[in-house]
């Protein structure tokens, strides 16, 4: 196991920068998840920290050592690719020993080795097959278990449950997260999910056209997002986000016209931005329903089994509301919406950087 | 260890592994191609620049021919092997039961050389071969007609196209079939849909699809067509001269590198020019390259 | 069956005749007895058939070392095309590099230049180099004129084999050398073969070049070409030789019939 550094990496394909100055601490045997669009560098560095790319300028460091011109083979790394990358020449037990092989380990303990990790993947009776004659989620497995086999410092997967369905996707999440408990290794897992972040990552490091914007716990993340591109990012509906002015005299926020009292957290913060604007953001299922100052009307109503999503519409926002299954509320109807003072989170209304809380 | 070794050779990687390809192409075609221009436009003894080699070709004999015969052959060979390999090709596109069969048959002139075909149309064409046992026998002539005399050169010519038509057609059908191959299907069936006939949709919609692959074809083989000779050897001689051929003869018969190098110089600036017409009349609209 | 159907049919039928017919008619003009062969009327098939004069034909020594030559001048080709191409293909499939395009332009360009143009300035050339009438010297022109459309084959071949498995085993402790021969190579053997056969029969077609490279060492085209036209060889003996030129062709083409598209596919586009 070994902590992984990366010390301001850049990395450009012509005219297109992918990765702009990242810098991350991964701690020993910590499972850390890059989060981000389509397009975002996410892979990029992944693979620079594999050396499958070379950086353009910074350093990365694995277990102490700098890696950053060494070739992938000698990075003692494990990596798990999207399309899973299996040999299809080769059985499924050649393609896991394929690593022992490359390492010289002796043809005894390559056969104890691939059957322990076999197991512990349960794809011990598959081993004599080819890679084309399995289904996907026996080849993600497969995938995973090449990669563990030589017992890597790090592992590495780029979307690795990508090409499951949903219900496969969910099982493998959890199994994921047995096996690392298990076996422990430093573990960088790159996707867009934000589900399979939330519920994998010690640590995410939420990216945005090459750069990191937040890194950190899954929780902080959704309950203190760094602007207003990961409160979006993150949750499902998004945060809301309301225009809010503060005040000249007392330093409230007025939202549509009415008076919101501003968090305490946040008094240092808005004392210098009196008579200015700011960004107000709030979770859908914060928003009080049924008692409150705004007013709005019911647009929407979808019934998601365990809540109600709403959507209304008040003077200047469309606002999205969680609300309990038992609601009885129709489109049409008038309600009225409360943003309780607690979960507030505000944000500079140029920059949409947070505003730093006492 | 070398901090910076890695990092160079992987830059240097691709050039170093194209470098043996254009060091080879280099020696011996570039080379060759700029021998050949100074072979045909130097004197042999001072060295010096001289349009002697290209008057003593342009004042041959068989000059003119040559290059007459050259033309006409493209010209009527190039069509009827597009409309011949593009009936082919529309009929492996319909996918009928066996059409891989067919595909196959078609594709078969691909591995056969020009040699090869002249040789075997010569056992239809020579004056005691299957052509005129059949006419004969089937009452259409009294007496066995020489395809293959000066007296003819017409039927001459014909033989010769009828075999070029039949060896380099299937190259053509293969573009061709490769161009189909990545048209969506729906195309046609939409215009089907709009009550077109099956020619309209050939017409408006097959074919300008099909453009790009129509001129690869096209230059395919009228380049080719300039390089016409073992068939033309094997079923003429050098009754229809060709300039290939006259390259050949001025070589091994007069051993005249000179004249046989402003030959060759011709057919590489025919070419050069006929690609260079296709490529602008054919470009399709809108497209830079 | 409709009638569209029964004209679709037809036209495949009548297209297919028209490719065939003449093989069938060489392959029974070259196993036609020699006397049956010039009598007239000549009967419209033939009364019997004998491979008299097909054996008699390749029991010429002159025709058994141009065969042997032709093999030499082919599989000499086929090394040199790999070992050249080869490298160009996949840094082409592989690499994005600046002069790239040029490459690819290069290769287009050296695809229109004609044999009929490098022959004699190599001729010239060879003489002073000591390589005119050698096998290898052919072999080296048949080369050249194969590498724009191996290089293609080559590259695309590599395309099939995607880079991740490469990386994959990069990641695994290979070296970027042994990742390409414990995995791509594998991978790109059957397309590789399917290369060197088309270099074979380009090599094996190949008429001009070698009649002009060439004196004692013939291939079987050029001592055909020769035979023909310098020293008038009677039909029946350019029957057998049509014959024997096309059979090896047609047993390949019949061989690699699946990759025929693709790898004529790829040379044009
Ligand atoms: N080899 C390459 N050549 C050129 N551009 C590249 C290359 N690899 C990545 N890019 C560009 O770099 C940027 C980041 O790509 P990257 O693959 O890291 O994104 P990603 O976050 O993994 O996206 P996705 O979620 O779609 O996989 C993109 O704009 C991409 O187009
Ligand atoms: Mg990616």
């Amino acid at each position: 196991m070994a902590e992984i550094r990366l010390e301001s990496l850049h990395k450009r394909f012509g005219r297109v920068v992918a990765v702009r100055d990242v810098s991350l601490e991964i701690r020993e045997g910590e499972f850390v998840v890059l989060l981000g669009p389509s397009g975002c560098g996410k892979t990029t560095v992944l693979r620079l920290i594999a050396g499958l790319e070379t950086p353009d300028r910074g350093r990365v460091w694995i277990g102490g050592r700098d890696v950053t011109r060494l070739p992938p083979g000698r990075r003692d790394l494990g990596m798990v690719f999207q399309s899973y990358a299996l040999f299809p020449h080769m059985r499924v037990f050649d393609n896991v020993a394929f690593g022992l092989r490359m390492r010289g380990v002796g043809a005894a303990e390559q056969r104890r080795r691939v059957q322990e990790v076999a197991e512990l993947l349960q794809i011990a009776d598959l081993l004599d097959r080819y890679p084309a004659q399995l289904s996907g989620g026996q080849r993600q497995r497969v995938a995973v278990a090449r990669a563990l086999v030589v017992r890597p410092q790090v592992l590495l997967m780029d979307e690795p449950l990508s090409n499951l369905d949903a219900l496969l996707r969910l099982h493998m999440r959890a199994e994921l997260k047995r096996l690392h408990r298990e076996v422990g290794s430093t573990t960088v897992y790159v996707t867009h999910d934000q589900v399979e972040a939330m519920s994998l990552g010690d640590r995410v490091a939420v990216l945005r056209e090459g750069q990191v914007v937040q890194f950190d716990t899954p929780t902080q993340i959704y309950d203190h997002p760094a602007d207003r591109f990961v409160g979006s990012f993150l949750g499902n509906p998004p945060m809301n986000f309301f225009q809010a002015t503060v005040d000249p005299e007392d330093g409230s926020l007025r939202v549509e016209g009415v008076k919101f009292p501003a968090p305490a957290a946040y008094a240092e913060a808005l004392a210098e931005r009196r008579g200015g604007s700011v960004l107000v953001g709030i979770r859908p299922e914060h928003v009080s329903v049924g008692a409150g100052p705004l007013r709005g009307e019911v647009l929407v109503v979808e019934p998601l089994g365990a809540q109600k999503l709403l959507t209304v519409r008040t003077a200047h926002h469309v606002v999205k509301v969680a609300v309990g299954p038992d609601r009885a509320l129709r489109g049409g109807d008038p309600v009225a919406l409360g943003l309780p003072e607690a979960h507030l989170r505000l944000m500079d209304a140029h920059t949409e950087r947070a505003l730093p809380r006492r | 260890m070398d901090e910076h070794r890695p990092r160079v050779l992987a830059a240097a990687t691709p050039y170093l592994l194209v470098l043996p390809a254009a060091a080879y192409l280099a020696v011996f075609v570039v080379y060759p191609m700029a021998q050949a221009i100074r072979l045909g436009a130097a004197d042999p003894h001072t060295g010096g620049w001289t349009l002697e080699h290209v008057r003593r070709m342009a004042s041959d004999l068989y000059f003119w021919p040559a290059v007459r015969y050259t033309l006409w052959i493209t010209a009527l060979a190039v069509p009827l092997q597009v409309v011949l390999a593009l009936s082919m090709a529309l009929l492996v596109n319909t996918r009928f039961p066996g059409h891989t069969v067919f595909l196959y048959v078609c594709a078969i002139p691909l591995a056969v050389s020009d040699l090869a075909a002249g040789l075997i149309w010569l056992s239809l064409f020579t004056e005691r071969g299957y052509l005129n046992a059949a006419l004969v026998q089937w009452g259409v002539l009294r007496s066995p007609f020489n395809f293959l005399s000066h007296e003819h050169p017409a039927w001459l010519v014909g033989a010769i196209v009828t075999t070029e038509v039949w060896r380099a057609t299937a190259i053509v059908m293969v573009v061709l079939v490769a161009g189909l191959q990545l048209l969506p299907r729906d195309y046609a069936e939409t215009a089907a849909v709009f009550g077109a006939s099956w020619w309209q949709t050939l017409r408006h919609v097959l074919l300008p699809l099909l453009r790009p692959s129509l001129q690869t074809a096209l230059i395919i083989r009228t380049v080719l067509a300039f390089q016409l000779f073992a068939t033309v050897v094997t079923l003429s001689g050098r009754l229809v001269p060709v300039l290939a051929g006259e390259t050949y003869f001025w070589y091994t018969l007069y051993r005249n590198p000179h004249v046989a190098s402003a030959y060759a110089t011709l057919v590489l600036l025919l070419s050069a020019l006929f690609v260079w017409g296709y490529l602008r009349t054919l470009r399709p609209e809108g497209e830079g390259t | 069956m409709t009638l569209r159907k029964l004209g679709l049919y037809a036209a495949a039928l009548l297209l297919s005749a028209w490719v065939l017919v003449p093989i069938l008619l060489i392959a029974l003009a070259a196993t036609t007895p020699r006397e049956d062969l010039y009598r007239w009327p000549r009967p419209l098939w033939p009364e019997r058939l004998s491979l008299e004069v097909l054996s008699s034909f390749a029991r010429q020594e002159a025709v058994l070392r141009a065969l042997g030559n032709s093999l030499a001048v082919a599989g000499l080709t086929i090394v040199l095309a790999t070992l050249v191409s080869a490298p160009a293909g996949y840094a082409l499939s592989r690499y994005r590099f600046r002069g790239r395009e040029a490459v690819q332009l290069g290769i287009l360009a050296t695809k229109m230049f004609p044999a009929t143009a490098l022959a004699v300035p190599l001729a010239v050339a060879f003489i002073r180099w000591g390589l005119y009438d050698t096998l290898f010297g052919v072999a080296l022109v048949h080369t050249a004129l194969s590498l724009p459309f191996v290089i293609l084959i080559v590259a695309s071949v590599f395309r099939g084999v995607p880079a991740e498995l490469e990386e994959a085993a990069m990641s695994l402790g290979a070296s970027r050398v042994g990742a390409f021969l414990r995995v791509t190579l594998p991978m790109a053997l059957p397309g590789l073969a399917a290369a060197a056969i088309f270099t074979f029969i380009l090599s094996w077609n190949e008429v001009f070049a070698a009649t002009l490279l060439t004196v004692n060492h013939r291939t079987l085209p050029a001592l055909l070409v020769h035979s023909v036209v310098a020293e008038g060889a009677p039909l029946h003996y350019r029957y057998a030789g049509g014959l024997f030129l096309v059979l090896p062709a047609l047993v390949i083409i019949f061989v690699i019939r699946r990759y025929l598209l693709t790898l004529w596919g790829v040379t044009v586009r």
